[in-house]
């Protein structure tokens, strides 16, 4: 598989604050690669780095075997930003919104009717075509802006938490379109910070906090290695539990008020800890993505 | 600033482009000040002052003082298309609307965006002139065919406003700011650059003072086109723009691009 993305040593500094510090990573043609991580953790800045709008610091980024420092008009010509604020023109329709974009790409004029109605159709916005932007709910404005993302046929489509401040419903709406993207083999660079969001769409993730990569494989990998492939749950447990968990060598999180048990046996733990600890509510549940974030950001980087 | 120059291509045009056709898509409020501004200033001014004050001495002749005036209102409309194009609308485009966030993900670079902006500036500037001349064209105050000059001048005039709007642009902390370039500078010039008495009745000092400012050259040339002459002393007045102008396009640019690119 060929490389579409290689970052070495990619680093940001914004004066003291090191926004990106010193990452590597690879993104391969065909994935949907993720960066997973809370609020300020540098995945916004490594997006800004990687379509050449950002000045590197230190380090290396090739994008499509190019230096994001030679070559940006090349390699901005080959990808697609769906930004994270709705950066619509207001005083445009839907449909005017994709072919005054496709302007800036030189695409001949027939070839951006053409492609605007497909996108549009193939985003259930065609309908609205006439509609102006600011008749648009959210999650419609939404999808406009991943279709016009699109307007290029980008070889490289990067999401910037698309579904953040979405309804579910609309939420769904686009990871839909988001799947289908990927099962054309469309490669995909996705920021988010919802955990159900990584997992439903990401084939391979890193976990960023503090600019820095604390974990990178498929998810469903990290967490089978990293956490296990259950948890018990326990709610309002006794501080006794917490000394047996210790003695027992389990892996555990805690937080306020519960008690997170990393197993690959669920049911041998129940069956010890039941009768004899009581507490509020007890269960057993596959492990996810939220349990290994909890675990890295939790409880290893505050040590 | 020489690997400015080098990014700007003929991509900004694609900027270009999109504003002139949000322009289209207002086109109504946007003909209102080019075509009811002269009518007003003419009125109160051409009958209510001229009423007092015939004609005025100019250069060498005497000219009614309507006429007198005509020429400076069209280089002020060029100054405040352009101004506030580049100022207000720009910071609108910058800030609110992230306009130049989604354009700068494509093949263009910031200093084309940039470009772009200032071109449309400039050419807002020509618009409201032209709109602005078929207006006062009708009251018979303008000579022809030596008032044609006007129309490229006025692009040039409206690069250099445009040009001075985008340095206030990338250094206003927020949109009311502009309050300080707007009564600092732009008001002050539009009365006393010539545009509504001669400078000669001014004290010495202030007549240098005028001269430094680029609306009396704006508005001298014009004046000149309008009564049907250009002798060579314009020449003057262009080699001020034409020096002054791309210093501070390329300067305005620059401070756009240390604001926008962290």
């Amino acid at each position: 598989m060929s490389t579409v993305i290689e970052a070495r040593g990619l680093t940001k500094l914004y004066g003291y604050l090191r926004a990106v510090d010193g990452v590597d990573f690879t993104i391969r043609a065909g994935e949907c690669f993720g960066f997973l991580g809370p609020n300020g953790a540098g995945k916004t800045t490594t997006v800004k780095m990687i379509h050449c709008f950002a000045p590197l610091t230190a380090g290396d980024l090739r994008v499509f075997g190019m230096d994001v420092r030679e070559h940006p008009r090349e390699i901005k010509a080959r990808i697609g930003v769906c930004q994270q604020e709705d950066n619509l023109d207001p005083d445009f329709s839907v449909h005017k919104n994709l072919l005054v974009f496709a302007r800036y790409f030189g695409i001949p004029a027939d070839e951006r009717a053409q492609r605007a109605r497909e996108l549009l159709e193939f985003m259930g916005l065609w309908e609205r075509r006439g509609d102006g932007i600011r008749q648009l709910s959210g999650g419609l404005k939404r999808r406009l802006v991943i279709a016009r993302a699109l307007i290029n046929s980008p070889d490289l489509l990067i999401l910037d938490e698309p579904t953040t401040g979405l309804d579910p419903q609309s939420r769904h709406q686009v990871w839909d379109r988001i799947r289908n993207l990927r099962r054309r083999g469309k490669t995909i660079l996705l920021t988010t910070h919802y955990m159900d969001e990584a997992q439903a769409l990401c084939d391979r993730l890193v976990i960023m906090d503090h600019g820095r990569i604390l974990v990178e494989g498929p998810p469903a990998e990290l967490v089978r290695e990293r956490v296990g492939k259950e948890v018990v749950e326990v709610w309002g447990y006794p501080p006794e539990l917490l000394e047996h968990a210790r003695r027992s060598g389990w892996r555990f999180e805690t937080d306020t008020d519960r008690l997170f048990i990393h197993t690959d046996s669920g049911e041998a733990v129940l069956s010890a800890i039941t009768g004899k600890y009581p507490s509020e509510r007890c269960t057993v549940r596959m492990a996810g993505l939220e349990d290994l974030f909890l675990k890295l950001t939790g409880r290893e980087l505050r040590e | 600033m020489i690997s400015l120059v080098r990014n700007i291509s003929a991509r900004s045009l694609r900027v270009w482009q999109r504003n002139r056709d949000v322009y289209f898509v207002t086109w109504k409020t946007n003909l209102v000040p080019p075509l009811l501004e002269p009518i007003l200033y003419l009125l109160a001014f051409g009958a209510g002052i001229g009423a007092l004050v015939h004609e005025v001495p100019y250069r060498g002749a005497m000219i009614g003082y309507t006429a007198f005036i005509a020429p400076g209102l069209l280089a002020t409309q060029v100054m405040f298309q352009s101004f506030f194009e580049n100022t207000y609308n720009t910071f609108v485009r910058m800030y609110y609307q992230r306009t130049f966030d989604a354009i700068v993900t494509t093949p263009l670079t910031l200093e084309d965006v940039m470009a772009g902006e200032l071109l449309w500036g400039a050419s807002k500037g020509t618009i409201g002139c032209a709109v602005m001349m078929a207006a006062v064209s009708l009251f018979g105050l303008i000579h022809y065919p030596h008032a044609l000059v006007i129309l490229p001048f006025s692009f040039l005039a409206g690069l250099f406003f445009a040009g001075l709007a985008l340095c206030f642009t990338g250094w206003v902390p927020q949109i009311d700011s502009f309050n300080f370039p707007t009564f600092l500078f732009v008001m002050p010039m539009f009365l006393f650059s010539g545009t509504f008495f001669p400078l000669d009745v001014l004290p010495r000092w202030a007549q240098v003072l005028a001269e430094v400012l680029p609306l009396t050259h704006v508005v001298s040339v014009m004046r000149e086109a309008c009564l049907g002459r250009l002798p060579a002393r314009i020449l003057w007045d262009l080699l001020y723009l034409a020096l002054a102008t791309p210093p501070v396009c390329l300067f305005g640019i620059h401070l756009m691009k240390r604001r926008l690119v962290k």
